[in-house]
């Protein structure tokens, strides 16, 4: 991280953690602390598909699927065979990273439209699975009795502990990835996204950096799945779905891809426009959607970042 | 008699297998068609299909027209929204990135969805079959009158455009234009004008694949991304941009996937069609008829 970042880092945790204080006294807006805690979780899965789709120049739509493995792996080994959630969170991460390495070395040898395509298509079929396995992850009718976190002796069960929780794991990721960026691996994605034939004539091994990003994409989802299943103590296949996985595309698109703090923006931005403005025009949500991620993509390919970025200089 | 029943059941499962098999045919010969032009895959060509049932809904319920005239309007609409889509969206795009212009046609079908779910909400809905008259037994299995239309409906298609792609002035020019756009232009094709045929074309024909399924699977908003996937599945296993690949394919996806809900899981029979497009796309991208040659030549 150089020290513009830092700063920048400083000022958004400093605002992120007066949040609560300033809108807590205010009924009409006290459950911003909710979608917050939401708008948290999401964040960390678009730090992982940001560095995907930013830096390592791949699309991947099936990152409502990552998701959705952490989620159930936390679910069910602690609502159905008693797991302390600490230690089905690693599993989850474990498992979706697993998966992701299994589908990743087949499925990054495509490109454009083929990468998408495949990944469209594994995401459907996991979703499928969910839907199915109804045993295991209860079907449509969802998973329930899912315990809330617990972390030693402490019980994190209030929004207000939820909310600090997740945003200091999201923080912890964002820094985690800065470091990644400014690592030999970091500039070697950027060479990749720019001409991944160039890159691996100046020996980068392309594909092996590809697979490890996309490991750690799933990895972060999966791990975003099990705070979201610990969060919320109740599952259903529907919030797995492609649509997520369109809305994980958006969110770090319309931030800006090529910059993590442009993924923090795009989350929280449409976090809130999903949970919290769009909810009385529920039936308008996914013409405004397409409408938005059409708008960005045709006028905005660099995301609201690169707006600002043109007013500094 | 145990053995004749099961005889039976087999050829019912592959009647209704080879019909909903000749629906993604068609599905995957739109994204050949668009993609020969441009090189672009359409993500909302299953919305095509989609749309094409539900306005063909409209002219049949509201309008009380008899079924091919509705037929021949839904098409000739559905047509025309390719037109438009390409005009004022796609046009705009063709400098942008290979991702952009993926997340702008993913766009447009979420789109296109939201504005189905708009106009028809979320009920499946029903068209009366295109001749009347009970079901057809053969060799035991009844076989629904609608099941020949779609047959037919789908061979002339695939013929059409054969012919059309193959010994016509425009149909050889669109193929040029995905060879070599800048080439083409220099001998006086006007490209625009062939991708946006494409674009009619393909959504004409996504159109009628919906409304001749709809008498026998009914339709609803929602149905599109499916559609397109398992239509983009028999695309890659064709080879992109072959049409008799792509019917043989359909055909093969189609079987697979009924008789798997015959004899295996009634649940799981959407995955079938999806893991043969994983494995076509992971280990035979050519397709099954393509030449891996051709292949590395594609931009992709």
């Amino acid at each position: 991280m150089n020290r513009k970042d830092w700063w920048i880092l400083l000022g958004a945790s400093a605002a992120l953690g007066a949040f609560p204080w300033l809108v807590l006294p205010f009924k009409a807006v006290s459950h911003y602390i909710d979608v917050m805690v939401f708008a948290g979780i999401f964040t960390v899965v678009a730090l992982g598909l940001s560095m995907l789709m930013g830096y390592a120049g791949q699309i991947s739509m099936a990152q409502a699927a990552f998701f959705g493995v952490g989620a159930y792996t936390s679910g069910i080994l602690t609502s159905k065979f008693g797991w302390p959630p600490l230690a089905a969170v690693p599993m989850g991460m474990v498992l979706s990273g697993g998966v992701a390495w299994l589908v990743g070395i087949p499925a990054l040898r495509l490109k454009g439209h083929y990468l998408a395509m495949a990944t469209l298509g594994f995401g459907v079929i996991v979703h499928i699975v969910l839907s199915e396995e109804v045993e295991w992850t209860g079907g449509p009718s969802g998973l329930i009795n899912i315990p809330s976190l617990r972390i030693g002796p402490w019980k994190v069960s209030s929004e207000i502990s939820w909310y600090y929780l997740v945003w200091v794991i999201a923080f912890l990721c964002l820094v985690f990835c800065f470091h990644i960026l400014h690592s030999r691996v970091g500039r070697a994605l950027r060479a990749i996204h720019e001409s991944e034939v160039a890159a691996e004539s100046m020996g980068v091994p392309t594909a092996r950096y590809k697979l490890q990003v996309f490991v750690l994409g799933a990895a972060f989802a999966a791990l975003a799945g099990s705070l979201y299943a610990h969060y919320v103590q109740f599952l259903t296949p529907s919030s797995f779905n492609l649509m997520w996985s369109i809305r994980f595309v958006l969110m770090v698109m319309m931030g800006g891809m090529q910059s993590l703090w442009g993924a923090l923006l795009g989350t929280i931005l449409l976090t809130f426009v999903g949970n919290e403005w769009l909810h009385v025009f529920a039936e308008f949500e996914v013409l405004v959607y397409g409408a938005i991620l059409l708008v960005v993509a045709l006028f905005l390919p660099q995301g609201l970042v690169s707006l600002v970025k043109r007013h500094v200089s | 008699m145990v053995g004749s029943s099961l005889g039976t059941d087999f050829l019912q499962y592959a009647i209704s297998g080879l019909t909903i098999g000749v629906i993604y045919a068609l599905v995957a010969i739109g994204y050949n068609i668009i993609y020969n032009v441009t090189e672009i895959i359409n993500f909302a060509q299953g919305e095509f299909v989609v749309l094409g049932a539900l306005t063909a809904v409209f002219f049949v319920g509201s309008l009380h027209l008899p079924i091919y005239l509705a037929f021949l309007a839904a098409v000739v609409c559905t047509g025309c929204l390719g037109l438009l889509m390409e005009r004022f969206v796609i046009r705009k795009a063709r400098q942008a990135s290979v991702l952009s212009l993926i997340i702008i046609t993913i766009a447009l079908s979420i789109m296109l969805k939201g504005t189905a779910m708009l106009c028809w909400g979320k009920d499946p809905y029903s068209l009366p079959s295109f001749s009347g008259g009970g079901p057809v037994m053969i060799g035991g299995a009844a076989v629904q009158p609608q099941a020949f239309w779609i047959i037919g409906v789908s061979a002339l298609v695939v013929l059409g455009l054969t012919l059309f792609f193959h010994r016509s002035v425009y149909g050889k020019a669109m193929l040029a234009c995905a060879d070599n756009p800048n080439a083409a232009r220099m001998v006086g094709i006007p490209v625009q004008q062939m991708v946006l045929l494409s674009f009619l074309l393909s959504a004409a024909i996504g159109a009628a694949a919906g409304v001749i399924i709809t008498p026998i699977s009914l339709m609803e908003y929602d149905r599109g991304a499916l559609l397109g996937l398992k239509g983009f599945g028999a695309a890659i296993l064709g080879g992109l941009g072959q049409f008799v690949g792509a019917l043989a394919a359909g055909i093969i996806l189609g079987l697979a996937e009924s008789f798997c809900a015959g004899y295996l899981s009634s649940g799981y029979k959407d995955a079938v069609a999806l893991v043969l497009l994983l494995l076509a796309l992971f280990y035979k991208p050519e397709g099954l008829f393509g030449s891996g040659e051709a292949a590395k030549l594609k931009r992709f």
